[in-house]
Protein backbone atom coordinates (compact mmCIF):
# COMPACT_ATOMS: atom_id res chain seq x y z
CA UNK A 1 0.00 0.00 0.00
CA UNK A 2 1.73 3.11 -0.66
CA UNK A 3 1.38 6.54 0.95
CA UNK A 4 -1.58 7.54 -0.89
CA UNK A 5 -3.71 4.99 -0.83
CA UNK A 6 -3.09 4.80 3.14
CA UNK A 7 -4.33 8.28 3.78
CA UNK A 8 -6.89 7.67 1.49
CA UNK A 9 -8.17 4.42 3.21
CA UNK A 10 -6.96 6.06 6.90
CA UNK A 11 -9.54 9.02 6.01
CA UNK A 12 -12.71 6.76 4.85
CA UNK A 13 -12.30 4.04 7.63
CA UNK A 14 -11.32 7.14 10.31
CA UNK A 15 -12.98 10.37 9.35
CA UNK A 16 -12.29 13.17 11.39
CA UNK A 17 -8.64 12.23 11.93
CA UNK A 18 -7.25 10.70 15.33
CA UNK A 19 -10.31 12.58 16.99
CA UNK A 20 -11.88 10.03 15.18
CA UNK A 21 -9.92 7.14 15.59
CA UNK A 22 -9.98 7.41 19.17
CA UNK A 23 -13.72 7.48 18.91
CA UNK A 24 -13.22 4.39 16.65
CA UNK A 25 -11.42 2.69 18.82
CA UNK A 26 -13.69 3.76 22.45
CA UNK A 27 -17.04 2.75 20.57
CA UNK A 28 -15.98 -0.79 19.32
CA UNK A 29 -13.57 -1.84 21.99
CA UNK A 30 -14.37 0.06 24.74
CA UNK A 31 -15.55 -2.20 26.96
CA UNK A 32 -12.16 -4.74 26.14
CA UNK A 33 -10.12 -1.53 27.02
CA UNK A 34 -11.91 -0.97 30.38
CA UNK A 35 -11.01 -4.58 31.37
CA UNK A 36 -7.57 -4.31 30.19
CA UNK A 37 -6.84 -1.33 32.48
CA UNK A 38 -8.49 -2.57 35.16
CA UNK A 39 -6.35 -5.36 34.97
CA UNK A 40 -2.90 -3.14 35.02
CA UNK A 41 -4.25 -1.60 37.42
CA UNK A 42 -5.10 -4.32 39.88
CA UNK A 43 -1.01 -5.02 38.94
CA UNK A 44 -0.01 -1.98 39.48
CA UNK A 45 -1.67 -1.38 43.25
CA UNK A 46 -0.80 -5.01 44.43
CA UNK A 47 2.88 -4.86 43.81
CA UNK A 48 2.65 -1.05 45.22
CA UNK A 49 1.23 -2.64 48.28
CA UNK A 50 3.51 -5.78 48.36
CA UNK A 51 0.75 -8.07 48.26
CA UNK A 52 2.23 -11.52 47.04
CA UNK A 53 0.28 -15.20 46.68
CA UNK A 54 2.60 -16.11 49.46
CA UNK A 55 2.13 -13.84 51.87
CA UNK A 56 -1.62 -14.57 51.12
CA UNK A 57 -1.56 -18.39 51.53
CA UNK A 58 0.86 -17.67 54.89
CA UNK A 59 -1.79 -15.52 56.29
CA UNK A 60 -4.79 -18.24 55.08
CA UNK A 61 -2.77 -21.01 57.66
CA UNK A 62 -2.65 -18.14 60.53
CA UNK A 63 -6.57 -18.03 59.66
CA UNK A 64 -6.92 -21.30 60.65
CA UNK A 65 -4.83 -20.84 63.66
CA UNK A 66 -6.61 -17.67 64.69
CA UNK A 67 -10.09 -18.89 64.48
CA UNK A 68 -9.28 -22.23 66.53
CA UNK A 69 -8.21 -19.62 69.17
CA UNK A 70 -11.29 -17.29 69.17
CA UNK A 71 -13.33 -20.42 69.55
CA UNK A 72 -15.00 -21.12 72.03
CA UNK A 73 -16.01 -17.64 73.08
CA UNK A 74 -15.20 -16.35 76.96
CA UNK A 75 -18.25 -14.79 78.01
CA UNK A 76 -17.80 -15.71 81.80
CA UNK A 77 -14.51 -13.88 83.03
CA UNK A 78 -14.84 -10.52 81.99
CA UNK A 79 -18.84 -9.64 81.54
CA UNK A 80 -18.93 -7.57 84.11
CA UNK A 81 -16.67 -5.08 82.22
CA UNK A 82 -18.21 -6.15 78.95
CA UNK A 83 -21.54 -5.19 80.23
CA UNK A 84 -20.47 -2.22 81.84
CA UNK A 85 -19.23 -0.97 78.20
CA UNK A 86 -21.74 -2.13 76.08
CA UNK A 87 -23.82 -0.56 78.02
CA UNK A 88 -21.94 3.09 77.61
CA UNK A 89 -21.93 2.50 73.94
CA UNK A 90 -25.72 2.22 73.99
CA UNK A 91 -25.86 5.26 76.02
CA UNK A 92 -23.24 7.50 73.91
CA UNK A 93 -25.07 6.50 71.03
CA UNK A 94 -28.31 7.75 72.48
CA UNK A 95 -27.03 10.94 73.48
CA UNK A 96 -24.99 12.09 70.61
CA UNK A 97 -28.08 10.79 68.28
CA UNK A 98 -30.19 13.09 70.33
CA UNK A 99 -27.97 16.06 70.49
CA UNK A 100 -27.43 15.71 66.82
CA UNK A 101 -30.71 15.58 65.59
CA UNK A 102 -31.40 18.65 67.98
CA UNK A 103 -28.58 20.67 66.19
CA UNK A 104 -29.55 19.29 62.82
CA UNK A 105 -33.08 20.77 62.99
CA UNK A 106 -32.07 24.46 62.74
CA UNK A 107 -29.41 23.44 60.33
CA UNK A 108 -31.34 21.97 58.00
CA UNK A 109 -33.79 24.91 58.22
CA UNK A 110 -31.22 26.92 57.69
CA UNK A 111 -29.71 25.41 54.59
CA UNK A 112 -32.47 24.81 52.68
CA UNK A 113 -32.02 26.98 49.72
CA UNK A 114 -35.98 27.16 49.31
CA UNK A 115 -36.40 28.49 52.58
CA UNK A 116 -33.39 30.94 53.17
CA UNK A 117 -31.18 33.54 50.92
CA UNK A 118 -27.52 32.02 49.85
CA UNK A 119 -25.44 33.90 52.66
CA UNK A 120 -27.44 32.02 54.64
CA UNK A 121 -27.42 28.81 53.22
CA UNK A 122 -23.70 28.37 52.08
CA UNK A 123 -21.77 28.96 55.49
CA UNK A 124 -24.13 26.35 57.05
CA UNK A 125 -23.53 24.09 54.04
CA UNK A 126 -19.86 24.21 54.16
CA UNK A 127 -20.37 23.62 58.09
CA UNK A 128 -22.45 20.32 57.41
CA UNK A 129 -20.47 19.07 54.66
CA UNK A 130 -17.22 19.55 57.02
CA UNK A 131 -18.72 17.69 59.45
CA UNK A 132 -19.67 14.61 57.05
CA UNK A 133 -15.81 14.75 55.37
CA UNK A 134 -13.88 13.28 58.18
CA UNK A 135 -14.53 9.83 59.69
CA UNK A 136 -15.93 9.92 63.25
CA UNK A 137 -12.67 8.08 64.19
CA UNK A 138 -10.73 11.00 63.14
CA UNK A 139 -13.28 13.25 65.14
CA UNK A 140 -12.70 11.12 67.92
CA UNK A 141 -9.07 11.66 68.21
CA UNK A 142 -9.23 15.27 67.89
CA UNK A 143 -11.72 15.61 70.95
CA UNK A 144 -10.20 13.19 73.32
CA UNK A 145 -6.96 14.94 72.67
CA UNK A 146 -9.21 18.30 73.36
CA UNK A 147 -11.05 17.87 76.36
CA UNK A 148 -9.46 14.28 77.49
CA UNK A 149 -10.43 10.21 77.20
CA UNK A 150 -13.85 8.90 78.17
CA UNK A 151 -17.59 8.89 76.87
CA UNK A 152 -18.27 12.58 76.87
CA UNK A 153 -15.87 12.87 74.22
CA UNK A 154 -17.15 10.08 72.27
CA UNK A 155 -20.71 11.89 72.75
CA UNK A 156 -19.55 15.08 70.82
CA UNK A 157 -17.83 13.36 68.17
CA UNK A 158 -20.85 11.42 67.48
CA UNK A 159 -22.76 14.31 67.39
CA UNK A 160 -20.54 16.14 64.70
CA UNK A 161 -21.01 12.85 62.72
CA UNK A 162 -25.15 12.82 63.32
CA UNK A 163 -25.32 16.91 62.17
CA UNK A 164 -23.00 15.81 58.85
CA UNK A 165 -25.45 12.85 57.91
CA UNK A 166 -28.74 14.18 58.69
CA UNK A 167 -28.19 18.01 58.91
CA UNK A 168 -27.29 16.82 54.74
CA UNK A 169 -30.57 14.46 54.56
CA UNK A 170 -33.03 17.28 56.20
CA UNK A 171 -32.07 20.03 54.06
CA UNK A 172 -32.47 17.80 50.96
CA UNK A 173 -36.33 16.59 52.34
CA UNK A 174 -36.74 20.32 52.98
CA UNK A 175 -35.91 21.23 49.45
CA UNK A 176 -38.55 18.87 48.43
CA UNK A 177 -41.28 20.33 49.94
CA UNK A 178 -44.38 21.41 47.74
CA UNK A 179 -44.35 25.05 48.08
CA UNK A 180 -47.89 25.55 47.42
CA UNK A 181 -48.85 24.53 51.08
CA UNK A 182 -46.38 27.29 52.14
CA UNK A 183 -47.61 29.93 50.03
CA UNK A 184 -51.44 29.07 51.62
CA UNK A 185 -50.08 29.58 54.77
CA UNK A 186 -48.05 32.67 54.10
CA UNK A 187 -51.11 33.88 52.39
CA UNK A 188 -53.17 33.93 55.62
CA UNK A 189 -50.88 36.12 56.94
CA UNK A 190 -48.74 33.90 58.96
CA UNK A 191 -45.31 34.85 60.67
CA UNK A 192 -42.32 33.21 59.76
CA UNK A 193 -42.50 30.59 62.82
CA UNK A 194 -46.30 29.50 61.86
CA UNK A 195 -45.18 29.10 58.28
CA UNK A 196 -42.84 26.69 59.49
CA UNK A 197 -44.56 25.18 62.04
CA UNK A 198 -47.59 24.68 60.02
CA UNK A 199 -46.14 24.44 56.30
CA UNK A 200 -42.61 23.30 56.47
CA UNK A 201 -42.59 20.60 59.40
CA UNK A 202 -46.26 18.69 58.66
CA UNK A 203 -44.72 17.94 55.53
CA UNK A 204 -41.34 16.29 56.02
CA UNK A 205 -42.17 14.78 59.47
CA UNK A 206 -42.26 11.01 58.63
CA UNK A 207 -39.06 11.08 56.79
CA UNK A 208 -37.06 13.43 59.27
CA UNK A 209 -37.89 10.25 61.76
CA UNK A 210 -36.86 7.97 59.64
CA UNK A 211 -33.49 9.51 58.90
CA UNK A 212 -33.29 9.76 62.64
CA UNK A 213 -33.87 6.35 63.32
CA UNK A 214 -31.14 5.45 60.62
CA UNK A 215 -28.75 7.87 62.43
CA UNK A 216 -29.43 6.69 65.80
CA UNK A 217 -28.85 2.66 63.84
CA UNK A 218 -25.22 4.45 62.65
CA UNK A 219 -24.24 5.85 66.33
CA UNK A 220 -24.80 2.37 67.60
CA UNK A 221 -22.48 0.83 65.19
CA UNK A 222 -19.51 3.42 65.40
CA UNK A 223 -20.36 3.48 69.00
CA UNK A 224 -18.92 0.58 69.53
CA UNK A 225 -15.39 1.44 67.66
CA UNK A 226 -14.69 4.90 69.22
CA UNK A 227 -13.04 2.98 72.63
CA UNK A 228 -10.09 2.08 70.16
CA UNK A 229 -9.02 5.98 70.32
CA UNK A 230 -10.24 6.38 73.73
CA UNK A 231 -13.61 7.53 73.47
CA UNK A 232 -15.77 5.72 75.48
CA UNK A 233 -17.82 2.31 75.02
CA UNK A 234 -16.90 -1.53 74.20
CA UNK A 235 -13.79 -0.28 72.09
CA UNK A 236 -11.08 0.22 74.27
CA UNK A 237 -11.71 -2.98 75.96
CA UNK A 238 -11.73 -4.93 72.47
CA UNK A 239 -8.44 -3.47 71.72
CA UNK A 240 -7.48 -4.14 75.24
CA UNK A 241 -7.92 -7.92 74.84
CA UNK A 242 -6.58 -8.19 71.38
CA UNK A 243 -3.76 -6.63 72.61
CA UNK A 244 -3.45 -9.08 74.78
CA UNK A 245 -3.96 -11.60 72.76
CA UNK A 246 -6.94 -12.73 74.51
CA UNK A 247 -8.62 -14.13 71.51
CA UNK A 248 -11.69 -16.16 73.24
CA UNK A 249 -12.77 -12.88 75.25
CA UNK A 250 -12.17 -10.89 71.53
CA UNK A 251 -14.54 -13.36 70.69
CA UNK A 252 -16.93 -12.95 73.33
CA UNK A 253 -16.98 -9.39 72.99
CA UNK A 254 -17.53 -9.23 68.85
CA UNK A 255 -20.73 -11.86 69.75
CA UNK A 256 -22.29 -9.27 72.35
CA UNK A 257 -21.21 -6.30 69.81
CA UNK A 258 -23.18 -7.93 66.38
CA UNK A 259 -26.38 -9.01 68.63
CA UNK A 260 -26.65 -5.26 70.10
CA UNK A 261 -26.35 -3.92 66.47
CA UNK A 262 -28.70 -6.79 64.97
CA UNK A 263 -31.85 -6.08 67.52
CA UNK A 264 -30.93 -2.14 67.01
CA UNK A 265 -31.64 -2.95 63.29
CA UNK A 266 -34.61 -5.03 63.94
CA UNK A 267 -36.18 -2.34 66.55
CA UNK A 268 -35.38 0.88 64.47
CA UNK A 269 -36.84 -1.45 61.44
CA UNK A 270 -40.02 -1.75 63.43
CA UNK A 271 -40.45 1.91 65.18
CA UNK A 272 -39.89 3.07 61.02
CA UNK A 273 -42.91 1.12 60.27
CA UNK A 274 -44.59 2.42 62.72
CA UNK A 275 -43.90 6.02 61.93
CA UNK A 276 -45.12 5.85 58.17
CA UNK B 1 -77.64 17.32 66.10
CA UNK B 2 -77.06 13.31 65.85
CA UNK B 3 -74.73 11.51 67.65
CA UNK B 4 -73.08 10.62 64.08
CA UNK B 5 -72.23 14.28 63.67
CA UNK B 6 -70.14 14.82 66.44
CA UNK B 7 -67.82 11.68 65.66
CA UNK B 8 -64.30 13.30 65.35
CA UNK B 9 -61.86 12.07 62.84
CA UNK B 10 -58.75 10.92 64.13
CA UNK B 11 -55.53 9.86 61.63
CA UNK B 12 -54.64 6.91 63.67
CA UNK B 13 -55.94 4.07 65.88
CA UNK B 14 -55.48 3.97 69.53
CA UNK B 15 -53.19 1.15 68.90
CA UNK B 16 -51.20 3.59 66.97
CA UNK B 17 -51.25 5.97 68.89
CA UNK B 18 -50.60 3.87 72.36
CA UNK B 19 -47.45 2.60 70.21
CA UNK B 20 -46.35 5.93 69.53
CA UNK B 21 -46.88 7.36 72.66
CA UNK B 22 -44.71 4.22 74.01
CA UNK B 23 -42.22 4.77 71.92
CA UNK B 24 -41.87 8.47 72.73
CA UNK B 25 -41.45 7.19 76.32
CA UNK B 26 -38.90 4.76 75.64
CA UNK B 27 -37.03 7.51 73.83
CA UNK B 28 -37.20 10.07 76.42
CA UNK B 29 -36.50 6.88 79.47
CA UNK B 30 -33.60 5.72 77.66
CA UNK B 31 -31.86 9.82 77.31
CA UNK B 32 -32.51 10.20 80.94
CA UNK B 33 -30.84 7.21 81.45
CA UNK B 34 -27.66 7.52 79.34
CA UNK B 35 -27.53 11.48 80.53
CA UNK B 36 -27.26 10.26 84.25
CA UNK B 37 -24.69 7.55 83.50
CA UNK B 38 -22.85 9.30 80.96
CA UNK B 39 -21.80 11.93 83.51
CA UNK B 40 -21.48 14.82 81.37
CA UNK B 41 -19.79 17.75 83.82
CA UNK B 42 -21.03 21.56 82.40
CA UNK B 43 -17.94 22.88 83.31
CA UNK B 44 -16.01 20.68 80.84
CA UNK B 45 -18.94 21.22 78.51
CA UNK B 46 -18.34 24.91 78.74
CA UNK B 47 -14.62 24.49 78.21
CA UNK B 48 -15.20 22.21 74.90
CA UNK B 49 -14.51 25.50 72.37
CA UNK B 50 -12.07 26.91 74.35
CA UNK B 51 -10.05 23.44 73.96
CA UNK B 52 -10.73 23.09 70.40
CA UNK B 53 -9.78 26.41 69.28
CA UNK B 54 -6.78 26.23 71.17
CA UNK B 55 -6.41 22.77 69.22
CA UNK B 56 -7.22 24.25 66.28
CA UNK B 57 -4.80 27.14 66.75
CA UNK B 58 -1.91 24.93 67.20
CA UNK B 59 -2.26 23.43 64.42
CA UNK B 60 -1.61 26.14 62.26
CA UNK B 61 -0.17 26.96 59.95
CA UNK B 62 -0.35 23.31 58.27
CA UNK B 63 2.90 21.66 57.45
CA UNK B 64 3.23 21.98 53.81
CA UNK B 65 5.90 20.12 52.91
CA UNK B 66 5.22 17.30 55.43
CA UNK B 67 1.53 17.22 53.41
CA UNK B 68 3.93 17.05 49.83
CA UNK B 69 6.28 14.46 51.01
CA UNK B 70 4.64 11.90 53.55
CA UNK B 71 0.80 12.43 53.64
CA UNK B 72 0.58 12.34 49.49
CA UNK B 73 2.21 9.14 49.38
CA UNK B 74 0.15 7.79 52.44
CA UNK B 75 -2.61 8.75 50.47
CA UNK B 76 -2.25 7.21 47.57
CA UNK B 77 -1.72 4.36 49.29
CA UNK B 78 -5.33 4.59 50.98
CA UNK B 79 -7.00 5.54 47.57
CA UNK B 80 -5.44 2.04 46.32
CA UNK B 81 -6.48 0.60 49.51
CA UNK B 82 -10.08 1.41 49.05
CA UNK B 83 -10.41 0.43 45.24
CA UNK B 84 -8.98 -2.86 45.93
CA UNK B 85 -10.74 -3.78 48.61
CA UNK B 86 -13.99 -2.68 46.37
CA UNK B 87 -12.92 -4.72 43.48
CA UNK B 88 -12.83 -7.88 45.46
CA UNK B 89 -15.64 -7.07 47.04
CA UNK B 90 -17.53 -6.72 43.90
CA UNK B 91 -16.49 -10.56 43.07
CA UNK B 92 -17.92 -12.28 46.70
CA UNK B 93 -21.17 -9.88 46.88
CA UNK B 94 -22.24 -10.51 43.65
CA UNK B 95 -23.13 -13.98 44.37
CA UNK B 96 -24.29 -13.60 47.90
CA UNK B 97 -26.36 -10.85 46.31
CA UNK B 98 -27.84 -13.49 43.60
CA UNK B 99 -28.40 -16.36 46.40
CA UNK B 100 -30.12 -14.07 48.32
CA UNK B 101 -32.78 -12.45 46.01
CA UNK B 102 -36.49 -14.07 46.87
CA UNK B 103 -37.14 -14.29 43.16
CA UNK B 104 -34.24 -16.19 41.79
CA UNK B 105 -33.24 -18.50 44.58
CA UNK B 106 -35.98 -20.98 45.63
CA UNK B 107 -34.56 -22.51 48.86
CA UNK B 108 -35.29 -20.58 52.16
CA UNK B 109 -32.36 -22.32 53.34
CA UNK B 110 -29.83 -21.22 51.00
CA UNK B 111 -31.00 -17.48 50.64
CA UNK B 112 -31.06 -17.44 54.82
CA UNK B 113 -27.34 -19.03 54.62
CA UNK B 114 -26.49 -15.77 52.18
CA UNK B 115 -28.09 -13.24 54.29
CA UNK B 116 -26.63 -14.64 57.17
CA UNK B 117 -23.07 -14.30 55.57
CA UNK B 118 -24.67 -10.44 54.48
CA UNK B 119 -25.87 -9.72 58.08
CA UNK B 120 -22.88 -10.62 59.65
CA UNK B 121 -19.81 -8.72 57.44
CA UNK B 122 -22.03 -5.78 57.72
CA UNK B 123 -22.35 -6.07 61.95
CA UNK B 124 -18.98 -5.95 62.39
CA UNK B 125 -17.19 -2.52 61.86
CA UNK B 126 -13.99 -2.03 59.52
CA UNK B 127 -11.99 -1.29 62.26
CA UNK B 128 -12.91 -4.64 64.20
CA UNK B 129 -12.54 -6.59 60.86
CA UNK B 130 -8.95 -5.04 60.59
CA UNK B 131 -7.81 -5.67 64.11
CA UNK B 132 -9.10 -9.30 63.25
CA UNK B 133 -6.59 -9.22 59.91
CA UNK B 134 -3.86 -7.47 61.47
CA UNK B 135 -3.70 -10.58 63.98
CA UNK B 136 -3.92 -12.93 60.32
CA UNK B 137 -2.14 -11.23 57.82
CA UNK B 138 0.27 -9.01 59.96
CA UNK B 139 -0.07 -5.35 59.96
CA UNK B 140 0.18 -3.70 56.65
CA UNK B 141 -2.36 -2.88 53.74
CA UNK B 142 -3.40 -6.29 53.37
CA UNK B 143 -4.89 -6.41 56.39
CA UNK B 144 -6.82 -3.39 55.65
CA UNK B 145 -7.34 -4.03 52.18
CA UNK B 146 -8.95 -7.73 53.09
CA UNK B 147 -10.96 -5.68 56.01
CA UNK B 148 -12.64 -3.57 53.37
CA UNK B 149 -13.59 -6.10 51.41
CA UNK B 150 -15.24 -8.41 54.55
CA UNK B 151 -17.33 -5.10 55.88
CA UNK B 152 -18.63 -4.09 52.00
CA UNK B 153 -19.89 -7.44 51.41
CA UNK B 154 -22.99 -7.62 53.18
CA UNK B 155 -23.59 -4.21 52.25
CA UNK B 156 -23.22 -4.20 48.56
CA UNK B 157 -24.61 -7.68 48.46
CA UNK B 158 -27.74 -6.48 50.42
CA UNK B 159 -28.06 -3.84 48.02
CA UNK B 160 -27.88 -5.55 45.38
CA UNK B 161 -30.10 -8.45 46.20
CA UNK B 162 -32.75 -6.04 46.54
CA UNK B 163 -32.07 -4.40 43.72
CA UNK B 164 -33.25 -8.25 41.87
CA UNK B 165 -36.20 -8.56 44.00
CA UNK B 166 -37.28 -5.21 42.57
CA UNK B 167 -36.71 -6.72 39.05
CA UNK B 168 -39.82 -6.35 36.62
CA UNK B 169 -41.09 -9.86 36.12
CA UNK B 170 -42.02 -9.58 32.45
CA UNK B 171 -38.72 -9.62 30.59
CA UNK B 172 -37.44 -12.64 32.74
CA UNK B 173 -40.95 -14.54 32.18
CA UNK B 174 -40.78 -13.54 28.37
CA UNK B 175 -36.95 -14.99 28.40
CA UNK B 176 -37.94 -18.18 30.55
CA UNK B 177 -41.00 -18.96 28.02
CA UNK B 178 -38.72 -19.27 25.05
CA UNK B 179 -36.96 -22.26 26.97
CA UNK B 180 -33.74 -20.08 27.52
CA UNK B 181 -31.02 -21.65 29.82
CA UNK B 182 -30.25 -20.30 33.23
CA UNK B 183 -27.87 -18.44 32.05
CA UNK B 184 -29.28 -16.93 29.64
CA UNK B 185 -32.28 -15.37 31.81
CA UNK B 186 -29.78 -14.51 34.43
CA UNK B 187 -27.44 -12.17 32.01
CA UNK B 188 -30.58 -11.09 29.54
CA UNK B 189 -33.30 -10.71 32.18
CA UNK B 190 -31.95 -9.90 35.27
CA UNK B 191 -28.53 -8.52 34.80
CA UNK B 192 -29.34 -5.22 32.16
CA UNK B 193 -32.53 -4.22 34.78
CA UNK B 194 -30.34 -4.26 38.05
CA UNK B 195 -26.65 -2.84 35.97
CA UNK B 196 -27.06 0.41 36.22
CA UNK B 197 -27.96 -0.05 40.05
CA UNK B 198 -24.99 -2.60 40.77
CA UNK B 199 -22.60 -0.25 39.73
CA UNK B 200 -24.00 2.93 41.23
CA UNK B 201 -24.52 0.41 44.48
CA UNK B 202 -20.66 0.09 43.49
CA UNK B 203 -19.27 3.74 43.57
CA UNK B 204 -21.30 4.17 46.42
CA UNK B 205 -19.32 1.85 48.42
CA UNK B 206 -15.68 3.27 46.99
CA UNK B 207 -16.98 6.25 48.36
CA UNK B 208 -17.39 5.43 51.95
CA UNK B 209 -14.36 2.80 51.11
CA UNK B 210 -12.30 6.17 50.58
CA UNK B 211 -13.10 7.56 54.27
CA UNK B 212 -13.02 4.26 56.21
CA UNK B 213 -9.62 3.00 54.94
CA UNK B 214 -8.10 6.73 55.92
CA UNK B 215 -8.44 5.42 60.00
CA UNK B 216 -7.22 1.91 58.80
CA UNK B 217 -4.14 2.83 60.07
CA UNK B 218 -4.94 3.54 64.22
CA UNK B 219 -4.75 -0.41 64.26
CA UNK B 220 -1.67 -0.83 62.20
CA UNK B 221 -3.68 -1.77 58.50
CA UNK B 222 -1.89 0.69 56.57
CA UNK B 223 -3.10 4.04 54.80
CA UNK B 224 -2.94 7.56 55.55
CA UNK B 225 -4.27 6.30 59.21
CA UNK B 226 -0.47 5.06 60.06
CA UNK B 227 0.72 8.23 59.32
CA UNK B 228 -2.08 10.40 61.74
CA UNK B 229 -1.69 8.25 64.50
CA UNK B 230 2.68 8.51 64.89
CA UNK B 231 2.04 12.51 64.52
CA UNK B 232 -0.42 12.44 67.15
CA UNK B 233 1.71 10.47 69.19
CA UNK B 234 4.25 13.28 69.22
CA UNK B 235 1.90 16.08 69.04
CA UNK B 236 2.74 16.53 65.48
CA UNK B 237 -0.33 19.10 65.27
CA UNK B 238 1.24 21.05 62.17
CA UNK B 239 1.37 17.34 60.43
CA UNK B 240 -1.30 15.79 61.77
CA UNK B 241 -2.89 18.62 60.22
CA UNK B 242 -1.30 18.39 56.89
CA UNK B 243 -2.73 14.96 57.46
CA UNK B 244 -6.41 16.03 57.46
CA UNK B 245 -6.20 18.41 54.93
CA UNK B 246 -4.97 15.55 52.79
CA UNK B 247 -7.78 13.55 53.88
CA UNK B 248 -10.17 16.22 53.45
CA UNK B 249 -8.97 16.84 49.75
CA UNK B 250 -9.48 13.03 48.58
CA UNK B 251 -12.50 12.71 49.95
CA UNK B 252 -14.15 15.83 48.12
CA UNK B 253 -11.68 14.50 44.92
CA UNK B 254 -13.34 11.57 45.31
CA UNK B 255 -17.68 12.85 45.70
CA UNK B 256 -16.44 14.38 42.43
CA UNK B 257 -15.12 11.60 40.96
CA UNK B 258 -18.23 9.29 41.78
CA UNK B 259 -20.47 12.21 40.63
CA UNK B 260 -18.69 12.47 37.54
CA UNK B 261 -18.70 8.70 36.72
CA UNK B 262 -22.26 8.20 37.78
CA UNK B 263 -23.30 10.50 35.12
CA UNK B 264 -20.92 9.00 32.13
CA UNK B 265 -21.87 5.07 32.99
CA UNK B 266 -25.21 5.53 34.79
Amino acid sequence: MDALTRRVVGDVAFPGGWGGRVRWLLERHGNRIAWVGLALYVLYATSILGFTPARFWAGLGHGWAFLARLFPPDFASRWADIQHDMLESLEIAVLASVFGILASLPLGLLAARNLMPAYVTWPVRLLISVSRSFHPVIVGILFVKAIGFGPFAGVLTLAVASVGFIGKLFTEAIEEISLRQVEAVRATGASFPNVLIFGVIPQVTARFVGFSLYQLDSNLRNSTILGIVGAGGIGGTLLAAFQRFDYSIVCAIVLVMIALIMVGEMLSEQVRKLFQ
Amino acid sequence: MSPRDEREWQRFTPRERALRSGVYLAMAVAFGLALKNIEIVPEFLADTPTQVADLLLRMWPVDWRFLAFTAVAAMVETIHIATLGTLATLIVAFPLGVLAARNIVASPAVRFGAKLCLVASRSVNSLVWALFFVAVFGPGALAGTVAITFRSIGFVGKLLGEALEEVAPGPVEAIVAVGAPWSSVFLKGYWPQVKPAFLSIALLRWDINVRESSVLGLVGAGGIGLVLDSAINVFQWRAVAAVLVAILAVVLLAEVVVTFLRTRII
